[in-house]
């Protein structure tokens, strides 16, 4: 059987269910890459561009480790997921700079997927693929159809307040629903790429680290869709890029009757889109005074440094509330 | 109303024309500066692109002179150039100061959406007029283009150092100071004649090609004026890109025959990169081909620290370098960035170039 190895980064943490359902469905193995850890990372930093994104090195790191155990790497061009807009200048160029910049690589698999063309779009990655390993087509859209359903509930249940890997557990029958989370009844808005809050390894435990303390986070995926597009709508130009939306889409209603105490922007050192969406949420925050913290993570960020700086942002959050 | 706008290289000499001869007063921001830059870089993200930063010393300098309109070109991604303005807006606004953003956005595939915004500004002067004032605009970008072409084949050769230079700076003033595209026409005869009398040596330069992020190619404040010191070692330059490409590029997008031109960049780049990837980070690769191609010693290849599309460019272009035989030298650039840091990676660089250029000849010679 062959096998298709889907490298645990980037987009990963928002499609996870719809590529390993599509695959399987197409009669292939699915492995993916370990979760982060240091060997991984060492290889993305030695391979990468220095002045790349560690969101980026992180990813080279995955293909390393998956490359000698599969037979094709699912490494898609994912140009625009939705018309007008786009994901980000470096994810249009990841298969080439893959391709390019590593070597002894099994064949990727990388359709282009375009919502601003025509004919770029679903359908014609979905035959492109199947083509690729040889499976019927028809039995390729029947596969992506299902596995985008699955996909849906899996979204569903973020809505719900679990974690992308929580939810995962609970669609395959292996996980109990919203786990135990008591505290002092804090809320903190967690801001993020999806790849920067759900990787515990390079977010040095963020969102445990949170809960430890009895704050209960709250991230964009667990907004319905509507609320996100309805603040992301009150900016006066429409932002460009997906993941921007979600980020300026949660951070509206966080801080407009969103019910959290504060809001925790976690960025990528290096991060062109959020360099810009970043700092359009900082001035809203400061213009209103609600509490605010930008968390820039690099491959030399310290845990210390990290767990002193979030207590002290806890700390002001209770203060506040014990003032009200 | 007194508009002002972002410099970049030369461009500030036709936008000037063009909102002149429309009947609107127009402050020049100020040539960029060291104090320039530090002002942009103080109040605009730490993490955004060298122009976006740039771009806001300008606004606060030209604010000083009476400025208080912004003409901005906008974008629709996917890099962040399409966002600048929202942003800049409200960096100014936080600053209390009070200006009004005119922007033009890329029409998609009509030219009409882009004339309408301009029109709107001139307070709807007459077709005939603004076509008068874009004949005008256009004539002296091309112009422009051509100056800084014959100045980049002279400065390398000449004999007396300083005289290329010197011409170039008259030249700026005479395009700047035609009224007409009959004053452009016989402003270009003049150029043209004064740069013949600019005194040769009898050397073969190294041609180097020079590519990567528009703005840093074209505003020599933002890459430390590195063609004017790459010509002192002999080096003859020559962009990428030029200011008229910009022009087209920008507020022209899809209309027009643009799209004919750039299906042959793409090809060339397609090997090795299969789509664009936003800014011009496909340009770099494939116009680096075309240096290779074309027999060039080598490729400078430059962009603001951070630059998306760049750094997809630099990932690739050592591939490019090896298949095509040609020495490519990445910088990125940011406010940080200083002359002499910069000189000396391009000294090292231009130094092995020419011994490469030498063994070459040798081995052609003992042949
Ligand atoms: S969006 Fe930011 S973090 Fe993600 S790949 Fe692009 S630059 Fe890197
Ligand atoms: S091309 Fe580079 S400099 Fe221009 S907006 Fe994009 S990242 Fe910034």
């Amino acid at each position: 059987m062959k096998v298709v190895g889907i490298p645990r980064a980037l987009l990963f943490y928002h499609y996870y269910p719809l590529w390993r359902d599509y695959f399987a469905g197409l009669g292939v193995k699915v492995v993916e890459s370990k979760p982060t850890n240091r060997v991984i990372l060492l290889a993305g930093l030695g391979t990468a561009v220095d002045e790349t994104c560690l969101p980026v090195k992180v990813f080279y790191g995955h293909v390393q480790e998956l490359k000698d155990r599969v037979d094709y790497l699912f490494v898609p061009r994912l140009v625009s997921v939705e018309k007008g807009a786009y994901i980000c200048p470096k994810l249009l160029g990841l298969p080439d700079m893959v391709r390019h910049s590593l070597s002894n690589l099994p064949p990727l698999i990388s359709p282009t997927i375009n919502f601003n063309r025509r004919g770029q779009g679903l359908y014609k990655a979905i035959l492109e693929t199947a083509t690729l390993l040889g499976v019927n087509p028809v039995q390729a859209l029947y596969a992506f159809v299902r596995a985008r359903a699955r996909w849906r509930r899996w979204q569903a249940l973020q809505h719900g307040g679990l974690s992308p890997m929580e939810a995962w557990a609970v669609l395959e029958g292996k996980g109990g629903g919203l786990p135990e989370r008591k505290g002092k009844g804090l809320r903190v808005g967690v801001l993020g790429h999806p790849y920067n809050i759900y990787d515990p390894y390079i977010n040095m435990g963020l969102l445990d680290r949170l809960r430890e303390m009895g704050v209960s986070p709250q991230t964009a995926e667990m907004l319905p869709a509507d609320i996100i597009a309805f603040h992301a709508g009150r900016l006066p130009k429409r932002l460009f890029w997906t993941l921007g939306q979600y980020v300026m889409g949660a951070a509206g209603h966080f801080m407009q009757g969103g019910n959290v105490d504060g809001i925790i922007h976690l960025i990528s050192f290096g991060c062109g889109p959020d360099s810009l969406v970043g700092e359009l949420v900082e001035r809203r925050a400061r213009r209103k005074g609600f509490p605010f913290l930008l968390l820039t993570l690099d491959e030399h960020s310290g845990e210390t440094g990290l767990l002193t700086r979030l207590e002290a942002f806890v700390d002001t959050l209770q203060w506040r509330r014990g003032k009200e | 109303m007194k508009v002002t706008f972002p410099r970049m290289g030369t461009l500030d000499i036709p936008l000037k024309a063009f909102f002149t001869s429309l009947g609107i007063e127009v402050v020049v921001p100020p040539p960029i500066s060291d104090k320039t830059i530090s002002l942009g870089a103080r109040h605009a993200p730490e993490f955004s692109c060298l122009p976006l930063k740039i771009n806001v010393g300008n606004y606060l300098e030209a604010y000083e002179m009476g400025a208080d309109t912004i003409v901005m070109a906008g974008g629709v991604g996917p890099c962040r150039f399409g966002y600048y303005a929202q942003v800049q807006r409200e960096i100014l606004a936080d600053l209390g100061i009070n200006y009004d953003m005119v922007l033009l956005e890329p029409p998609k595939g009509h030219l009409g959406e882009t004339l309408r915004e301009l029109w709107e500004l001139t307070g709807r002067a007459s077709p005939a007029r603004i076509f008068r004032a874009g004949r005008l605009t256009w004539a002296k970008l091309k112009l422009l283009d051509e100056v800084e072409r014959l100045t980049a084949k002279a400065r390398c050769r000449e004999k007396n150092e300083g005289q290329a230079g010197d011409v170039y700076r008259r030249a700026l003033t005479w395009i700047d100071a035609a009224a007409s595209p009959g004053e452009v026409a016989l402003a270009g005869e003049r150029i043209r004649r004064a740069f013949a009398g600019v005194e040769l040596k009898d050397v073969v330069p190294l041609r180097l090609g020079l590519v990567g992020e528009i703005y840093t190619v074209l505003e020599p404040a933002a890459n430390l004026y590195m063609e004017r010191f790459l010509a002192k070692l002999g080096v003859e330059v020559e962009r990428g890109i030029y200011l008229s490409d910009w022009v087209t590029s920008h507020l022209f997008l899809d209309t027009l025959r643009m799209r004919r031109g750039q299906r042959a960049v793409e090809e060339l780049a397609k090997p090795y990169l299969g789509h664009s990837v936003g800014g011009h980070g496909l340009e770099s690769i494939s116009y680096s081909i075309q240096y290779a191609r074309r027999g060039f010693a080598g490729v400078i290849h430059i962009g603001p620290l951070t630059c998306m599309p760049e750094i997809v460019a630099k990932t690739i272009l050592p591939l490019v370098s090896k298949e095509w035989d040609i020495p490519i030298l990445t910088l990125f650039l940011d406010e940080h960035s200083g002359e002499v840091g910069i000189q000396t990676r391009l000294e090292a660089f231009v130094e092995m170039l020419w011994a490469r250029r030498e063994q070459r000849e040798k081995g052609r010679v003992s042949r």
